[in-house]
């Protein structure tokens, strides 16, 4: 198999197909967003006799819009009319499309020059045919909605029309191929809505839990409560004989969440069947050795080294024992929050078909390649043998990074050859078989000059890691904010051992990390004698990039302050007459995944301690263009009231005895209309590559709740979820 | 055991337990699919449907009880005025992330309308309640049901 990755070279070329359709495909190469090395990406436009335009869509679709978005980058360089495209979901082949993952919001910085290009190219190619076709100089010719025009002749024809010519000539470079001034764009900057909005609308089966094929046996997959538990014996053979029941089959783990654990299937013509068949299941699990494992020995261990030196040191600059003895003011305080699910709608599944030596998947997933690897491995087959088809998902936010469901049913279907096996969690099976966003707790201290100003700072991160390193998702950089900004800071890290796997939720990391930093940052203006936004902008000082890991976008002060003003201004920051009692205002910023974001909450806080958040202004800088208005706002709300809930619907996964508690919505709750404010949103346009909205907008919301509510009660928020009791009186 | 279902104006008669909930009847055994699982447990009214007009979570409802009821779906809601507008008003507006709650929230979006065709934020914050987003879509969804009210012509 031809390693593209290695072949760099971009090219276009159009192909005439039976019937005058044309198909153009092309290769362009990818720079990753950092320094990564550069990959291909095969893109396809299909132009068929009617002239109707076919695009491919490449990456999965979980809700962020990339399905409507990326073609859209095509569509406008390509010159044809929105109307006139159909999109179409490409399998998952990395080989083909390059990279094909929904995660980091990292589509739109990856994608968007190279797709404006495939669209160019295509456009550049179809001018050449009518050029040649009509003996004219192509620099005559004009495109619009899929028409090629000589302007002087008034001569025209469609695409479609000039399909044949097209083929014959010699393939382009997309590298040499002029994009639009963005002045002219008539697709990018208009709000499209969702491709497949009016299929959702109409109840269409688009998700992978609608995947049916005749002959699918359903299946319901018990695992041991407790992360890791290993299969001792069970009740199998009285399960075996409930009517419906098909098969009963274990499943022997390998010790990776991400691919299998042990566990037991049971099959039958109807999930519901299945599934109930699964409840009389009584098993013996070997939990020896786990059980160890819970959230209030997380918390006793976290406390006693907190006070301790940390395991390890994760950044020191200047003399930051001689900033504190010199310190006018010291400001002191300990944070913490959770363990968090993720909770998508539509809850984990996949089918899946062995057959023949080969498998094909049909899987809701953000990441598709990696669970080939793991399906290969599990099932000793070689990758080649392994299609996987993606469907839209019901919601990602990160848990369909990791493929678990989809190693599981193929390692099901596996046992019975050439059925079609569609595995689905029950909703506790999906609350309790997460990739938990890891909790973590935060020891600070901040020296404050006789002057107001903040000399030194001090963090002990406790957070969870194995062999001396943290595990997924429970890094923390040595460069985070205010590092760079402070002349003497020191930031240690220590780390808890636990058996829950841990995985990205929407803004891994900064989702915790924004709270905290931002938080206890309030904490250091309030004791200076200022606001959050006079001390930021005071640390942030001239515009410049702040140092950064390698191969990791760098925070630019400046960007960071031009939001802090529009959110200020927007809000009315400083300005008007005093809130009543109980009502606050509080401020947040934070950047990730290349995207800065200033956010101001209003809160008003009852006697009895109930928080509701009347308003949320938003100002964010994601580069020189919003690409598709409609669907940008849409995420940016969607994150804000995300952030919220983490904070106020009482999220929390806890664990005794090893195993997680929370069972469904009831104790894994997730925000309602009702819980929801008036969200503004404004951006600012800056002469930066545009980059994605999926995340960045979630992080300071929820500094900028708890710092409303400093200001509405006096009360810090230093763990997470808010509750009553901490509010009342 | 054999059991008939009136569903969008037709008798379907299946064979399945009489205990089987009408969501899983209504995926497996009659092939609408729009109808979505989501918690099973009435929590989070992905799987809502409208029974005898009123919204009803079909993951607590036994077809044994549903036999009784003239049960519509998301597949023909918009066969319905109010249903209409509520789906013109969704695409519209770009209502769905990922989609996947959206025909539980068109469902309870058009019995409310049905009932109340000029509600106040109150009455929609009400009849939405049991309808989770976990995409937070929830300030489109209510306008998009105060835009589908305004289409619906004269009235309070
Ligand atoms: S699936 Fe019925 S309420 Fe959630
Ligand atoms: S749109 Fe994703 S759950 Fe509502």
């Amino acid at each position: 198999m031809p390693d593209i990755a290695i072949e760099r070279r971009s090219f276009l070329k159009a192909t005439l197909l039976a019937g005058g359709a044309l198909a153009i495909d092309a290769r362009v190469a990818l720079a990753g967003t950092a320094g990564e090395a550069p990959v291909a990406l095969n893109a396809f436009i299909r132009i068929a006799a009617d002239n109707s335009i076919t695009i491919g869509a490449k990456n999965p679709e979980i809700g962020q819009g990339v399905k409507t978005m990326l073609p859209m980058l095509i569509a406008e360089e390509l010159d044809v009319d929105w109307a006139q495209v159909r999109i179409e979901q490409t399998h998952a082949a990395e080989r083909l499309f390059g990279p094909q993952v929904a995660g980091g919001s990292r589509a739109t910085p990856v994608n968007w020059l190279p797709m404006r290009r495939v669209g160019a190219t295509a456009r550049s190619l179809l001018v050449q045919a009518a050029a040649r076709k009509w003996g004219v100089d192509p620099a005559g010719l004009a495109t619009a909605g899929g028409v090629v025009t000589h302007e002087a002749s008034g001569r025209t024809a469609r695409y479609a029309d000039l399909a044949a010519d097209a083929a014959a000539l010699p393939p382009i470079d997309p590298e040499n191929v002029k994009l639009k001034d963005p002045a002219a764009f008539r697709i990018i900057g208009r709000s499209i809505g969702g491709v497949d909005v009016p299929a959702i609308v109409a109840g269409k089966p688009l998700y992978g839990i609608d995947v049916a094929m005749p002959g699918l046996l359903h299946a319901a997959l018990e695992v041991c409560p407790v992360f890791g538990g290993t299969f001792r014996a069970g009740n199998l053979d009285e399960v075996r004989k409930m009517p419906g029941v098909r098969h009963v089959i274990v499943i022997k783990g390998n010790g990776q969440a991400e691919s299998l654990y042990d566990g037991v299937a049971v099959l039958a013509e109807s999930w519901w069947v299945a599934d109930r068949a699964r409840q009389a299941l009584d098993l013996q699990w070997d939990t020896a050795g786990l059980e160890g494992f819970s959230t209030d020995g997380y918390a006793a261990e976290a406390a006693a080294r907190m006070g301790a030196k940390p395991d390890a040191e994760l950044a020191r600059h200047g003399d930051v024992e001689a900033a504190f003895a010199a310190a006018a003011r010291v400001v002191r305080a300990d944070y913490s929050y959770p363990f968090l699910a993720h909770g998508t709608l539509e809850p984990q599944n996949c089918t899946a078909l062995v057959k023949d030596g080969k498998v094909e998947i049909w899987a809701p997933t953000q990441n598709p390649e990696p669970g080939r690897k793991l399906v290969a491995e599990a099932l000793g087959v070689p990758p080649e043998a392994i299609r996987i088809n993606m469907t839209r998902s019901g919601g990602g936010f990160g848990r369909r990074l990791m493929n678990d469901y989809m190693v599981r049913a193929a390692a099901i279907a596996a046992q019975v050859p050439g059925t079609p096996v569609k595995l689905l969690y029950a909703r506790t099976d999906d609350v309790r078989r997460d990739f938990y966003r890891p909790g973590g707790w935060h020891r600070f201290a901040a020296a404050i000059d006789g002057r107001g100003r903040l000399t030194g700072f001090k963090d002990h991160f406790i957070t969870f890691g194995q062999d001396g390193k943290p595990i997924r998702s429970a890094q923390m950089s040595p460069f985070e904010f205010p590092a760079g900004c402070v002349p003497n800071l020191a930031y240690g890290q220590s780390l808890l051992a636990t058996n829950l796997p841990t995985g990205w939720l929407r803004a891994p990391g900064s989702n915790a990390l924004g709270f905290v930093f931002q938080s206890f940052l309030d904490e250091v203006a309030v004791a200076a004698g200022k606001t959050l936004p006079d001390l930021m902008i005071e640390l942030l000082g001239e515009p410049r990039d702040l140092p950064w890991l390698p191969n990791a976008p760098a925070l630019n002060t400046g960007r960071a302050r031009g939001v802090i003003d529009k959110v200020c201004a927007m809000a009315g920051w400083g300005k008007g007459a005093r809130l009543p009692e109980g009502r606050g205002r509080g401020f947040g910023f934070y950047f990730s995944h290349m995207g800065y974001f200033a956010e101001i909450v209003d809160v008003a806080v009852s006697a009895e301690g109930e928080a509701r958040v009347a308003k949320v202004w938003v100002a964010g800088d994601v580069g020189s263009q919003i690409i598709n208005p409609v669907n940008a706002i849409n995420q940016v709300q969607g994150s804000v009231i995300e952030g919220l809930g983490y904070a106020l619907s009482g999220q929390a996964i806890t664990q005794v005895a090893g195993a997680v508690t929370q069972e469904n919505f009831h104790d894994a709750p997730i925000p309602r209309i009702g819980d929801v404010p008036e969200i503004v949103v404004e951006w600012v346009i800056t002469d930066n590559p545009p980059s994605g909205l999926g995340e960045p907008a979630l992080p300071p919301v929820i500094p900028a709740l708890a710092n409303a509510i400093h200001a509405a009660t006096g009360k810090r928020i230093r763990s997470l979820p808010i509750t009553a009791e901490m509010l009342a009186g | 055991m054999t059991i008939t279902l009136n569903i969008n104006g037709q008798a379907r008669t299946i064979d399945a337990d009489p205990e089987k909930p009408l969501l899983w009847a209504l995926r497996e055994d009659l092939g609408l699919r729009g109808t979505k699982f989501g918690c099973g447990a009435g929590l989070c009214g992905a799987c809502t449907v409208h029974a005898d007009g009123a919204a009803i979570r079909s993951c607590q409802t036994t077809i044994a009880d549903a036999a009784a009821m003239k049960i519509v779906t998301i597949e023909a809601v918009a066969t319905t005025d109010a249903g209409r507008r509520v789906a013109d008003a969704w695409i519209a507006l770009d209502v769905p992330q990922c989609g996947y709650c959206q025909a539980g929230q068109i469902m309870s979006a058009t019995a409310l309308l049905a009932a109340t065709p000029h509600p106040g934020d109150e009455d929609i914050d009400g009849a939405m309640a049991g309808n989770l987003c976990r995409c937070s879509t929830y300030l489109r969804i209510r306008a998009a049901i105060r835009q589908a009210a305004g289409a619906g012509g004269a009235g309070a």
